[in-house]
């Protein structure tokens, strides 16, 4: 087990460094081969390993202790693979799809020049990503974490000679930045309370005895409330949640194949693994489990409003991502830990299959990704157009699906909770699965239904996509599928009998009443509502009905216009400020050249010393050192 | 111990050596082999140094000469852990330096080299002296070769850089000399093992205090005494914005971790709020200086001096952790901002200008210049997996203990730091070809080496610190307890907060903490 563990982590490295380090010595496509094998070897290990983890009902518990990373006193890191069902189920759904993806890019990349870079990108990401999950502890965790973060920015900017690409790698990285040193917070919280950095330790200590309050602004807060929030905009950063999410839009700049593994299926869900790891913290905190239910509940709102308004395709998912992210913080929130995790699990697959079935859109049309200029094209791609409607009708929830299986528990969940947070984050869920169902149905109609709004050299170019391509959207396919029906049970089991006991998973019942089947045969109704409207696109139609409701979501609430005022320009006034009259007109005019000045006023003989003559100062130097030996001498010798 | 005083022979080695290149005739080719052959040696001679040292056997290496029967003050060396990393950075990164001189035009080439020889016999001095007067005498030789690369081998405005160099220093250095005189008449003595343990009248200690702070701070240098490091920097030939970042700096934190703490824990005590707040207010000012930046060199010189923020806050957390986390920025920064300056330099010699504007797309004619830049730039980010991170989490970690919200305000580098870094990076690397990009022809195989050999150090240590930290620790050890014996015998209830004997706490939760510290606390999270 071990060995699997240690092939599935490090199979990736390898892949990473093989692309890296021998891309001139090989040819394209004897590297890919190569990058694969190592990814296959990963992935078959990582699939192993789920079908034990499966089987060995939650007493599955693997940990390979690498080396000792810090080590001071009793402050310690170390690197070590720790595997439990939650880390199991991650490892098994990153490789998979991270796998998948090295294969669609065989193709969906044909073109490029340097494409070894790309693969060790890509390498580099599943590695860190799969450090990210297997850590045990924090420290780790978060070089996991920032890893896949670099790698995301990389990627994201992988088009480095696009202006517009750079500008939305740096916008990731540094929103991802915010979050982040409100996690390193947390991490430093964490070590304060417990003196140690271990996930489990660190937790059962914090389990065992309350710790004193902070005070905050005079009023005592629970510790864990304080963590609880740190680790929570920590997250919120990673998983592109309301406030930190302006980032994930902007991050289709990158191509799409690593949309769908980074910007869909792992690295944003990164936020809900920290917060489902942390589980037991959350379980006794109030406040800070009701920030988690309000901040999914109004990001799957707010970006579900906004996606309706989008035109790019890969813009409109970008955004469901963002607004399904919302739905599994609001599960962590309401206490369906196991819910969220399950949710994951299936968006994973399911919004993998949209976007790469973007991507094979994207690919035909030649880069087209406005889908006013698409229209009709499910008569020359009926594959393409056959798998996006079994990811949309998953993400919507269509019975039987896998969305179905896994939002039905979080709804469930939140509704159950209503004593404690009210109805109103069950009501906004309700509200956004209204949505998620517009938007998909209008992404899916303008895109595949109606005539063709190409022109017409475009138009004789689409063609369905080659088997390298169209192989990984079959299985993701076949895991929008079935995924939730296999999985439910296990997932949403209670007790210890599959997730084990180091997070908190209750028993989530799955019952189709009144209160389940409603929202989803509204949803339902919606999307093919929508399907059926948006076939026509009429440009000047919608141009005139343009209100303010229209402009406030196409303005995307407005984040960006407002961070822009109240951060990025005050931060570059400032540093101009203090670089002005801070160094030059301040410090500098009545430090140094203020002492020149009065020197030269002062003394035509001091000003000689200063006009740069080398001996003049090291004659000074010199005369100083012997000084200091004649007072020795002669002074401090027999003071002493 | 081996006879064969190992640690003179290191000081020495690279003077004598100067004293011989300068000797050569000015024609002399043989200027450049001899000089690396003496900086080569003295690197594996700190080698084998570190392979001969034992962490835990205190001070070693020692060697104590008389000058004169008629005065105390000894020719006194020795070192430990603190010391030996600094010396290996300082022999590795001159070795590098005179390196980057190979097949580039230098006027002067002779007087060049001496200087850097001199330079790094100086610097080993200084990390090796155990004598008050000793080790002024050695910080201000630094000055000299120092000023010379600067104010000789510099660019246009060079004389208003070293002057300016010049001034700072020397008024560091005037006020250190007079504190320096002033213990020595109070203690009669000046062997630093001996003055650790006097008591000084405390009416001086303050002033003694702000003295060899001033000093520490201008050479590291603390906000607001850094306005010099920005112009030495731009105006240095690479190889001396390499010496002048990767080891002159970590003199001023060496100094207050051999000198000002354990000399002073009480009146250091008494001032750690001035020393948080210039750090703070440093590493806030500078990343957003270092944003609004044109010239290349001086935004890695402003990040240089938001890095060194870190090890003044970690050094006055009195923490084995914050300690060792100002220690090792310091270690991680000579690495990572020397790799800098070499990958502007590296720039800056083929297009020959330092302007931001003037570039854009070097990553499609260097790719190899591009990655390992990459890898340097992350790193100044503060990476996980590079060294950079190291240092500055342990700072953090041990500061929180302090005061959340102070670890908070120091924290924004995170994101700041990352905003100047990934700014320089993108405009040069990034980007479609530029004209002036036209020029850029392939790295030789010294500058690929050189660059190589840095970035692996620099993941080394970021994945593998633990080697560093066995040696660093130990020492660390009586610095701690001297603080520790001052908080005794203040019994100031104020400062009880800061934990001073981690290992010995084995308290697992929090203990009631003062009221003050708890509300900043919460302060860190409502912003």
């Amino acid at each position: 087990m071990k060995l699997f563990l240690k092939l599935a982590v490090f199979g990736p490295l390898i892949s990473c460094l093989f692309a890296g380090l021998f891309h001139r010595q090989l040819s394209k496509t004897a590297l890919i081969r190569f990058c694969g094998f190592f990814m296959g070897i990963a992935t078959l290990a990582g699939s192993t390993l789920f079908m034990k983890m499966v089987k060995s009902g939650g007493a599955f518990a693997v940990t390979v202790p690498l080396m000792t990373w810090i080590e001071i006193g009793d402050f310690s890191a170390t690197w070590a693979l720790s595997a439990d069902p939650l880390s199991v189920v991650m490892i098994f759904l990153v490789l998979v799809v991270s796998f998948l993806v090295h294969l669609y890019s065989y193709e969906y990349m044909e073109g490029e020049e340097d494409l070894s870079r790309y693969y060790a990108y890509l390498g580099l990401f599943t590695f860190a990503m799969l450090m990210l999950v297997s850590a045990q502890d924090l420290l780790q965790l978060f070089f996991g974490w920032e890893g896949v973060g670099v790698c995301s920015y990389l990627l994201i900017g992988y088009w480095y000679e696009k202006e517009s690409a750079n500008q939305a790698a740096m916008k990731a990285f540094l929103v991802n930045r915010v979050g982040d040193l409100f996690l390193v917070m947390g991490m430093a919280g964490f070590f304060y309370l417990t003196q140690t950095l271990e996930i489990g330790k660190g937790l059962s200590l914090l389990q065992s005895a309350v710790p004193e309050p902070f005070v905050v602004l005079g009023t005592p807060v629970p510790a864990l409330d304080v963590l609880g929030i740190l680790f929570l905009i920590g997250a919120m950063g990673k998983s592109a949640q309301l406030g930190l999410h302006t980032w994930l839009p902007d991050a289709m700049e990158g191509p799409t194949p690593v949309s769908a593994l980074i910007h869909a299926a792992t690295m944003v869900t990164a936020g809900v693994y920290l917060i489902a790891r942390l589980s037991p913290l959350y379980l006794d905190t109030t406040f800070a489990s009701t920030c988690v239910v309000w901040v999914g509940a109004l990001t799957a709102f707010a970006a579900g409003t906004i996606a309706l308004v989008q035109n790019d395709i890969k813009k409109v998912i970008a955004y469901s991502t963002c607004s399904q992210l919302g739905y599994m913080f609001l599960g962590l929130g309401v206490g369906a830990y196991n819910g969220a995790v399950f949710h994951l699990f299936t968006h994973g697959f399911f919004k993998a299959l949209l976007f790469l079935g973007a991507g094979a859109v994207i690919h035909s049309m030649s880069n087209e990704q406005d889908m006013r200029k698409m229209g009709g094209l499910y008569r020359p791609m009926k594959m393409t157009f056959a798998f996006m409607l079994i990811g949309s009708l998953a993400l919507v929830g269509f019975p039987l699906f896998s969305g179905f299986y896994s939002k039905e528990a979080i709804l469930a969940s939140a509704f159950a909770a209503q004593d404690q947070y009210g109805l109103g984050p069950w009501v906004l869920s309700i509200i956004s699965l209204v949505l998620t169902a517009a938007y998909t149905g209008r992404m899916l109609g303008m895109t595949f239904l109606g005539r063709s709004r190409a022109d017409e050299a475009l138009r004789a170019r689409i063609h369905e996509p080659g088997l390298m391509m169209n192989f990984p959207l079959a299985l993701l396919a076949l895991g929008a599928l079935v995924s939730g029906m296999l999985g439910y049970k296990k997932f949403l089991m209670g007790g210890k009998g599959f997730w084990g006991d180091k997070i908190v998973a209750p028993l989530i019942p799955h019952h189709v009443g009144i209160v389940e089947l409603a929202p989803t045969v509204v949803g339902i109704c919606v999307f093919v509502l929508a399907l059926v409207v948006f076939r026509k696109w009429k440009e000047k139609k919608l141009a005139k009905s343009i209100g303010f409701m229209e402009r406030f979501l196409v303005n995307k609430w407005y984040f960006d216009a407002l961070y822009q005022a109240l951060f990025v320009k005050p931060v570059w006034w400032l540093g101009q400020l203090f670089w002005v009259f801070g160094d030059q007109k301040g410090i500098d005019a009545i430090g140094p050249d203020g002492l020149t000045h009065k020197a030269v006023e002062g003394s035509l003989k001091l000003r000689r010393s200063y006009t740069g003559l080398l001996p003049t100062y090291i004659a000074a130097l010199v005369m100083g050192v012997l000084l200091l030996i004649v007072l020795i001498l002669f002074g401090g010798g027999r003071l002493g | 111990m081996d006879s064969f005083p190992f640690l003179s022979f290191l000081i020495f080695l690279p003077l004598i050596g100067g004293l011989f290149v300068s000797l050569l005739s000015s024609e002399d080719e043989n200027a450049f082999y001899v000089a690396s052959f003496v900086s080569f040696v003295s690197f594996i001679l700190s080698v084998y140094l570190v392979i001969k040292f034992d962490p835990l056997g205190g001070y070693q290496f020692q060697e104590i000469y008389e000058w004169s029967k008629m005065m105390d003050p000894q020719y006194a060396v020795g070192i430990d852990g603190i010391a030996l990393p600094l010396i290996v950075l300082t022999t590795f990164l001159t070795f590098l330096s005179i390196l980057l001189g190979w097949g580039q035009e230098i006027q002067q080439r002779r007087s060049y080299l001496v200087a850097f020889l001199v330079l790094e016999g100086a610097l080993i001095g200084v990390f090796s002296a155990r004598d008050l007067f000793l080790f002024y005498i050695f910080f201000e030789m630094i000055l000299i070769p120092m000023f010379l690369i600067v104010g000789v081998w510099g660019g246009a405005q060079r004389v208003y850089a070293s002057y300016k160099l010049f001034l700072y220093t020397f008024l560091g250095s005037l006020l250190m000399l007079a504190a320096m005189i002033l213990i020595y008449t109070q203690a009669g003595q000046s062997h630093l093992d001996i003055l650790g343990q006097s008591d000084f009248n405390p009416e001086i200690t303050i002033f003694l205090w702000v003295a060899f702070f001033i000093a520490f701070a201008v050479k590291l240098p603390v906000w607001p005494f850094h306005t010099w490091l920005p112009d030495a920097h731009v105006q240095a030939p690479t190889a001396g914005s390499v010496m002048l970042a990767g080891i002159l700096l970590k003199v001023g934190g060496y100094g207050m971790i051999r000198l000002l703490l354990p000399l002073f824990p009480e009146a250091s005590l008494d001032l750690t709020w001035l020393v948080f707040g210039v750090s703070i207010v440093g590493v806030v000012y500078t990343s957003m200086v270092a944003l609004v930046q044109d010239d290349m060199k001086k935004l890695v010189a402003y990040s240089s001096v938001a890095h060194m923020a870190f090890v003044t806050a970690g050094f006055f957390t009195f923490s084995t952790i914050g300690i060792q986390g100002g220690l090792f920025q310091m270690i991680s920064h000579g690495l990572i901002s020397g790799a800098l300056f070499i990958c502007v330099g590296v720039l800056y010699a083929r297009v020959g200008t330092r302007s931001l504007a003037a570039y854009g797309g070097v990553a499609n004619k260097l790719p190899f210049f591009s990655a390992m830049m990459m890898i340097f730039v992350l790193a100044a980010t503060g990476l996980p997996g590079t060294a950079g991170f190291v240092g500055e989490v342990l700072v953090l970690i041990s500061l929180f203990k302090v005061s959340g919200v102070l670890a908070f305000l120091l924290g924004t580098s995170l994101f700041l730091g990352a905003a100047y870094a990934l700014w320089l990076y993108r405009r040069v690397i990034f980007g479609k070809l530029g004209e002036e990009s036209e020029k850029l022809s392939p790295l030789n195989n010294v500058e690929k080496g050189v660059l190589a050999s840095l970035a692996l150090c620099v993941v080394g240590l970021g994945v593998w610190p633990q080697p560093l930290m066995n040696v660093m620790a130990p020492s660390i050890e009586p610095v701690t307890q001297s603080l520790h014996a001052a908080l005794e015998k203040q019994k100031d209830p104020q400062l009880a907060m800061i934990d001073l004997a981690p290992s010995e706490e084995k308290v697992v939760l929090a203990a009631s903490r003062t009221p003050e510290l708890t509300t900043q606390e919460g302060d860190a999270h409502a912003g």
